[in-house]
This record gives structure tokens, sequence and C-alpha cells, in this order.
């Protein structure tokens, strides 16, 4: 490696490996001399190229933007969802944050709600089956009237941006000792309930998408690992904004014209 | 294409500004209980896909979504910062349609069509209504209206913003929107599936070719009409800012279809990204270029001065562009930042470790206005920063360094976004469309979301009325039993070469030559150095590629192989292209055509036009065709920033 900032250390990677969703899986350990400047996917590029070169297949894991916000990387690192650093996705970890001689363990995901697809990758569709049952407002294109006719309070804007910032990675429910996908789903529900545009929805979204996600993922019992783990640092009040949410739309969605 | 060889771009006749609306008034329709008899195959799901989608499935068309992503929430369009011009004129500061029209066509160097961005500056006000509707929470002032800033050197305020995540929020109301309509069950939607192929029967797209990229599954899917809304070519550079899936195939196997593929050379170079660290970097990380308004960038004076920034005087720096351009100084356009950063790190004047940088200094800034003030307008990117590169910028200037942000090429489209096989549209980045040879900022969004909501589903109505009573082609049908064998014995080629080097290893190799010779500035000597050096490393490619594993699991080698096969055909062309384009524009510089300034110098008597390059068969070059490009609105310039 040309000369750079960074030094070189040495690590001991414990990596999960699984051919497929059924294929029972282990750890595979591989020693790495790692530049402290390249990111810790990066790191995992240069152990492919390795393996490639001694004719092994390369460990299937997913990325894409590498920028912290796509949400499509996420993998287990030393227990933790996206490893040590806080508000950090696995792609925007870099190696300086590891020292020489560490052993690091590298897994998928893991949660009942996110089989694993090959190796580090998991399957999170369930996430898009929530947001299919109603993480939306109806509003055809063409349909809208002038975007200033609505003010919105800025504070409520700002609040409703701070949930909006989820980028769907899945770190909430891997951390989570339930499996459980609250964070997730109060994000998109606090996102759209608290602005005007979202008020006419309220009450049917907010059951539709807890009542889905229930189908795939386990209870919240209140430990906070999400939101320690989150990438975006989404804060725990959007749970309580949805369980709240949640109890008043069982009142108001029963079947009595009165009630509505 | 008339008899001539001269594209017929479809423009309607009339005045600039009634043009969009009158052809609305005349192109056919399909009435509400018709469309459901249409099927349309949308390809790919970042905001042009995403929208074009979710808006054909809200009229009633049977749309099917294909992405390759895990979900349609992954697109890169998700990773813009910036914002999304439109022309609302909300601050009142005099802004209007034409004025973005204007700006647009400038901006871009006079190498665009002008009825296209008109209708761009048009619809563009649509966009904040109906993104505004969907919940995307845009930046808003204590009244609660809609905040705008200043971008990119524009003289009036009309970009709309949401933090520095404007493409997320745009993204995910555009996938809300989509994901309303697969609830509808007006959208079938096909994640992790890769389209490989483009299908024709009697010379009209008839379907796509699909990999599943879990079960290797290659299946055909037929429809009346196909969009590809798959994005930019930006990684065939290896080193850019796009995310690391980022690739032309789509658009490349449509090409090798009949599809025309236009300007490739022109593409765009983003001056404020964070400088490579070592030789296994895997992309670039781009800094806003808000930065620039407040940063001070310069390098030492002195070749080959290797002190900390803190320890070399005021006197012994070089504020090249304060110094150059007086009137604009730090916020010169994208091009002119770029090459002149260039210019000092190949005099030898870089700076960080491997001096292939240029200083980014807010100590100016953290002086004047206070630290806390500073950390309320970037602390997220000086974070974002330091997480990068272990350098706290508040304390020690930043390092910067062009990449490759942004492709204006693509495949040619008409006025109604058609390319050159019927029934085959592109739509966003993926088509050569508005932003002629120089892309404005904030106006990606703002292209993409005007495609796929308000103009795509109103000009494929007009085709599809023609259509109707006639079924979509069976899969069945020879035609695409013969692809999709191709597709699969195209996998099976890979997995039997079994080579020495990985895909990755060829990808790298072919990124250096691209940004060598076709990079930030081009000349002849280079471009045909780049016309030798890129068959001779293709064809070892071929012979020497490893790829393991098989075709019927997850097999991230064997997706890569089939993309870096399309890189190099188009690093080709682009070479070929860049050649031909004996001028300067935009972000297409030859180093032979500059003013005695060092500035872009177009030709506009020569090449005032689209280059659109036709497919013959992998060992006949591809021949150049053109659309004239005529300017009745504007007068043309040569653009000056002392």
């Amino acid at each position: 490696m040309s000369g750079s900032n960074g030094t070189t250390i040495n690590v001991t990677l414990k990596v999960w490996r699984q051919a497929g969703p059924d294929a029972p899986g282990g750890f595979e350990v591989h020693q790495q001399a790692i530049s402290t400047d390249a990111s810790f996917l990066e790191m995992l590029d240069q152990l492919n190229e390795q393996l490639n070169d001694d004719g092994n297949e390369p460990v299937a894991f997913e990325s894409d933007c590498r920028e912290g916000i796509c949400g499509t990387c996420g993998v287990m690192i030393n227990g933790r969802a996206h490893g040590p650093q806080k508000a950090t996705a696995t792609c925007q970890l870099h190696m300086r944050e590891f020292r020489d001689g560490d052993e690091i363990t590298i897994e998928p995901f893991r949660a009942a709600g996110f089989p694993v697809v090959r190796d580090l990758a998991v399957d999170r569709s369930p996430l898009d089956a929530i947001i299919e049952s109603g993480g939306y407002i109806s509003v055809n294109a063409g349909a809208a009237s002038d975007a200033n006719l609505t003010p919105v309070p800025k504070a409520a804007a700002d609040t409703a941006f701070d949930a909006a910032a989820c980028i769907g990675c899945g770190a909430c429910v891997a951390a989570c000792p339930n499996s459980a996908a609250q964070l997730f789903t109060s994000a998109k529900i606090g996102h759209l309930g608290l602005l005007p545009q979202g008020q006419a929805e309220r009450w049917s979204r907010t059951e539709a998408m807890v009542e889905t996600m229930e189908e795939f993922f386990g209870s919240c019992t209140n430990h906070g690992e999400c939101s320690e783990a989150c990438p975006k640092e989404i804060s725990l009040d959007f749970i309580a904004f949805m369980n709240r949410d949640y109890l008043k739309a069982k009142v108001k969605n029963r079947s009595l014209a009165g009630q509505r | 294409m008339d008899k001539n060889g001269i594209l017929d771009n479809k423009v309607p006749a009339g005045s600039l500004a009634d043009k969009w609306e009158n052809h609305k008034f005349s192109m056919k329709l399909v009435n509400p209980n018709n469309k459901r008899k249409f099927d349309v195959i949308v390809v790919g799901t970042g905001l042009a896909g995403a929208s074009a989608a979710a808006t054909l499935g809200e009229l009633g068309y049977r749309v099917k979504a294909f992405t390759f992503h895990d979900s349609p929430r992954r697109a890169h369009s998700i990773a813009a910062q910036g914002g999304i011009n439109a022309a609302k004129n909300y601050p009142n500061d005099g802004d209007s349609v034409h004025r973005l029209f204007y700006d647009t066509v400038k901006g871009g160097d006079y190498r665009s069509r002008e009825a296209n961005v008109h209708r761009l500056a048009e619809v563009s006000v649509n966009i904040i209504d109906q993104a505004t509707a969907q919940g995307v929470p845009f930046a808003r002032d204590y009244g609660g209206l809609l905040d705008n800033r200043s971008f990119g050197g524009a003289q009036v305020s009309r970009t709309f913003y949401a933090r520095g995540q404007t493409g997320q929020q745009l993204l995910i109301g555009a996938y809300s929107a989509l994901m309303r309509q697969v609830a509808a069950g007006s959208v079938e939607l096909h994640t992790r599936s890769e389209m490989l192929d483009v299908v024709k029967k009697d010379g009209r797209a008839c379907g796509i070719v699909v990999r599943d990229l879990i079960s290797g599954e290659v299946t055909p899917h037929s429809a009346h009409a196909v969009v590809l809304a798959t994005g930019g070519y930006g990684n065939v550079y290896f080193l850019s800012t796009n995310a690391m899936m980022c690739n032309v195939t789509a658009a490349w196997r449509a090409h090798k279809q009949g599809a025309f593929f236009a300007n490739p050379c022109y593409t765009q170079i983003h001056p404020t990204c964070i400088p490579t660290s070592d030789d296994f970097q895997s992309k670039l990380t781009l800094m806003s270029e808000s930065l620039r308004n407040d940063g001070r960038i310069w390098v030492p004076t002195a070749f080959d001065d290797a002190r900390a920034a803190a320890d070399i005087p005021e006197d012994e720096r070089d504020y090249y562009l304060e110094r150059k351009y007086p009137a604009f100084g730090n916020l010169v356009p994208r091009d002119v930042a770029s090459r002149n950063a260039k210019t000092v790190c190949d005099e030898g004047r870089g700076v960080g470790p491997l001096k292939n940088g240029v200083f980014l200094d807010f100590g100016a800034a953290i002086a004047r206005d206070g630290h806390a003030a500073i950390a309320a307008k970037y602390g997220n990117l000086f974070d974002m920063y330091q997480r990068i590169t272990g350098e706290n910028p508040y304390e020690q200037p930043m390092r910067i360094y062009p990449a490759i942000h942004y492709t204006m090429g693509g495949l040619w489209v008409d006025y109604h976004l058609m390319t050159t096989v019927p029934g085959l549209y592109s739509i966003g980045e993926a088509n050569f469309s508005d932003h002629g040879a120089n892309r404005l900022g904030a106006s990606a969004l703002m292209q993409g979301l005007a495609d796929g909501y308000f103009v795509l589903p109103y000009t494929i109505g007009d085709d599809l009325a023609d259509l109707l009573g006639s079924p979509a082609v069976p899969t069945d049908d020879p035609v695409f039993t013969a692809a999709v064998a191709g597709v699969e014995d195209e996998a099976n080629r890979w997995l039997s070469i079994n080579g020495t080097r990985s895909v990755d290893h060829f990808h790298r190799e072919l990124g250096r030559i691209v940004w060598d010779r076709i990079g930030m500035a081009r000349n002849k000597a280079g471009l045909e150095k780049a016309l030798t050096e890129i068959p001779a490393l293709k064809e070892e490619f071929h012979r020497d590629v490893r790829v393991l594993g098989s075709a019927d699991t997850l097999n991230q080698s064997l997706e890569k192989a089939g993309r870096v096969a399309d890189f190099f055909e188009l690093a080709e062309l682009m070479a070929r292209d860049a050649l031909e384009r004996e001028e300067s524009c935009g972000g297409h510089f030859r180093e032979e055509h500059q003013t005695p300034e060092g500035e872009a110098q177009r030709d506009d008597e020569n090449f005032a036009h689209v280059a659109a390059w036709e497919w013959h068969g992998g060992d006949t070059p591809q021949t150049r065709h053109r659309e004239e490009l005529t300017f009745d609105n504007v007068a043309l310039s040569q653009r000056s920033y002392k």
C-alpha cells in the first residue's frame, strides 16, 4: 500500500459463512493486515480479493452507497449491529476504530424476520411489507395543491424529519433481544403522523402498520438497544408516539359511525 | 431518423412556452378502462423509476417494476445531498420558469435541447407540490412555509432542501408512492432482479430478460412498453461518488439492441470530494458543494512543500481560485474549480500524504464567525470528514480533490423520452436529455422526478393508444426463448474462463485508464492511447478473469463480471466520442480547445449538435449520428468568471 496517514494493523477475522438459507453455517478464520485508513468494508473487499486469488469463493455481503444513507449494508461486528462506533453504519466504520491484534467477529444481522440469504447477506423484505401496509400518504401525481397552502410549524417539520431520517437498514431489529421492529415502524408512523398532510390516514395507517409488523417481528420490551444501534440515532420517543396512536386508533377505528 | 440520417427529436411546433401545454392536448389518450389492458415494465426504482412506476400504476396501467436492490428504497438517488430546484419564486427574488430554463441551457454550455429544458422548468413547480403532499419534510422557516437557498452559484434562491438529505427524502416519498401501488395491486414489484437484456419483436421493444440475483433463475417478462430508469455510468471510472452497484448494463444492453447512445463523453466532475488514501479504496465520498461558501481553497506556493498546513505562513500560500477569478473566487463553477485543482496537483503542489489534494480551509471562517456558527452550518459534514479521514477539520484544513459524480450522456431519447427503439423509453440520469454538457447543482433530482411524475405518464399514452387490441407478445415466443438462452450462456461463460485475476482487479485497471485519458481534461494523443489500451485490457479481461462459484446462487462476482464487461465497451465509445468532439464544452474539456484564459472553447458552428452512436455488433465500430441543436430563445455566449 502506498504511503498514507494510516498504519497497518493485523487483525483476526471470524467470519460467518453460510451457503444458503437452509444450509448450516459456521465461522471461518482469516488473518488480515490492513491500513487503519481503510473502511471496514474495504477490509472485507481485500479479504475477498485474497480469497478469490486463492481459489476460494468470496464472502457475500451487501453494501451500496458506502456513505451511510442507502441502508443496504449492515453486519454484526463483535455482537453489535453496525459495530462499535455510535451513529455509524457499517460502511462508514473505519479500521482506525480497531487495534493491532484485535479479533473481530463478523456475523449477519440475526433475527427471525431476517432469514440469511448467504454468508452476511439477509432478507429484510418484511420492512417493505410494513411500508406497503400503510407507510404512505395517498396522493396521486397531479393531485397536490400548492406546497405553501398548508404551513407546517417548524418544530413539527423538524421532528418529522428526525423520524424520516431512518435508512431502513434493520439494525434496530438486529440489536433487539426480541427482534422487534418497533423503532423502524414508529419512525415512519411518527414521520407521517406529525405532518398535517398525514392526518387523514393517521389512524388507519397506524393500525395497519403495527399489525403487519407483528406478523414478522417480536414484541418490544423497552430495552432501548434499537436506538443505541441506530446509525441515525432515531429516538425511542417515536415508539411512545406509535403506542399512543395505536391505542387511540383501536378506539377510533371501531366501526361505529359516531366514534370516527 | 430521416433519410439523411438526422435524428428526429419530435419536438412539437409552436412557441417555446406553449409547446408542452399544446402537445399535451394533441397527444392521443388511452381511456381509463383501456389502461388496464396495457403492461408496462419499469426497470430501476430510483427517483425516476419509482415515480414513473407509481404514477403509471395510479393511472391504471399494469406495471411491473424491477430493481436489483433488495428494496426499492436503496437507489443512489438517495445520496443526493444539496437540494432540488424549482421555479416557484417563493422568495420573490425574480425567478421564473423562463429563468430556470435559461440558467439550465446556459449551465449546460448550450448543448441541450431547448424544448425539453423548458418543459423541465415548467413541471419543476409541480414536483415540489407533489413531494410536499407525500410528506417530504422540506426545510421550513418559522412561519411554517418552505425555505429556499441559493445553490451552485445561482443568482436566485430556488433550491428546496431537506437538511443535507434531500435525495433521501424525495426517494422515500417516491418509494412510498410506489409501495402504495404495490398494495393496490397495480404494480408488481420484483426486487433483487437484474435486467440483462431488452427483447424486441418486429423492431419494437416487447419485454426484458431478468436474472434473479438470489436463485440465478433467468426469466422473460413481456410488456407493451419498457422504461429504463437505470441511472448513470460514473462507475466506468471505478472510483466515483456513485454507489458500488451503479452500472451501465441495462442502458448498454438496450444500446446493443438498437438504442442510440448519446454524448457518452459528457461526464461531470465534482470538485469537493475526499482524496483517495490507498490503493484499495472502493469509492469516493462527496462533501457538499456548500462548503465552498465559507472555505478557502489553497495550496503551498512552493513545490513539494511537506510542512503541515499550520506551519505554512500566509505569504507562502496560493489561494489560486481567488487569485485567478477575483469576481467568483472559490465559488467558480464545478468544472472550473476541478480543473484548477488538477493543474496545481499536476504541478507538484498537491497536499496530503499522497500529494493528491488541495486544502479547503475554514480557519478564516472560524475566526470570523466562531466555532459554533460554523458547526451549526456544516457540523454533519465535518463529522463525516473526520470519520473518514481521522482528521479534525476545525483544527486543520480539509483536503479535497475532484471526482466523477454524474454523467450527462446516456440513451438518446426524443421529446417523448422514447429511445430509437420503438416502445423503449429512458428516463432520469439514464437518458442524455436535459443537462447538455454540464448539469447544474440541484437539477438531477428535478429531472428524475419530472420525467417520472409528469412527463412520461403523458407521452407513453400517445404511443400505447395505437396498440389497443394487440396483446403483449407471449413469453414463450422464440424472441424470448433466444434472449433467455443468451443470458444463461453469458453467466456460464464467465464461470468457465477460470483465469487468474478478479473482476475488481480489471475494473480498477480500466478505471485508471478512463480517469487518466477521459477524465477532467482530454487531448488527442491521450484519447488515441485509450483506444489501444482499453481494447487490450478488455481482451485480457475476457481471457483471464476469475469468477468462482456457481450461477444458481447469490454470486456477486458473477454479477460484477457482466457489468464490467459493459463498462469496457462503453469506455471505448467514450474515448471515440471525446476524440470526435473537437471542442470543449461543459464537462468535456479538450486541452486543444481553450481560450487564452484557459476556459472551455466551444465550437458552435461545427458542434452544436448531439452525437448519438448506433451499435453495429461487437466487431464493427458504432456510427455517429447527429441531432442538430437550435437555439431560438437564448443567445449563445462564452462563459466567463473573472
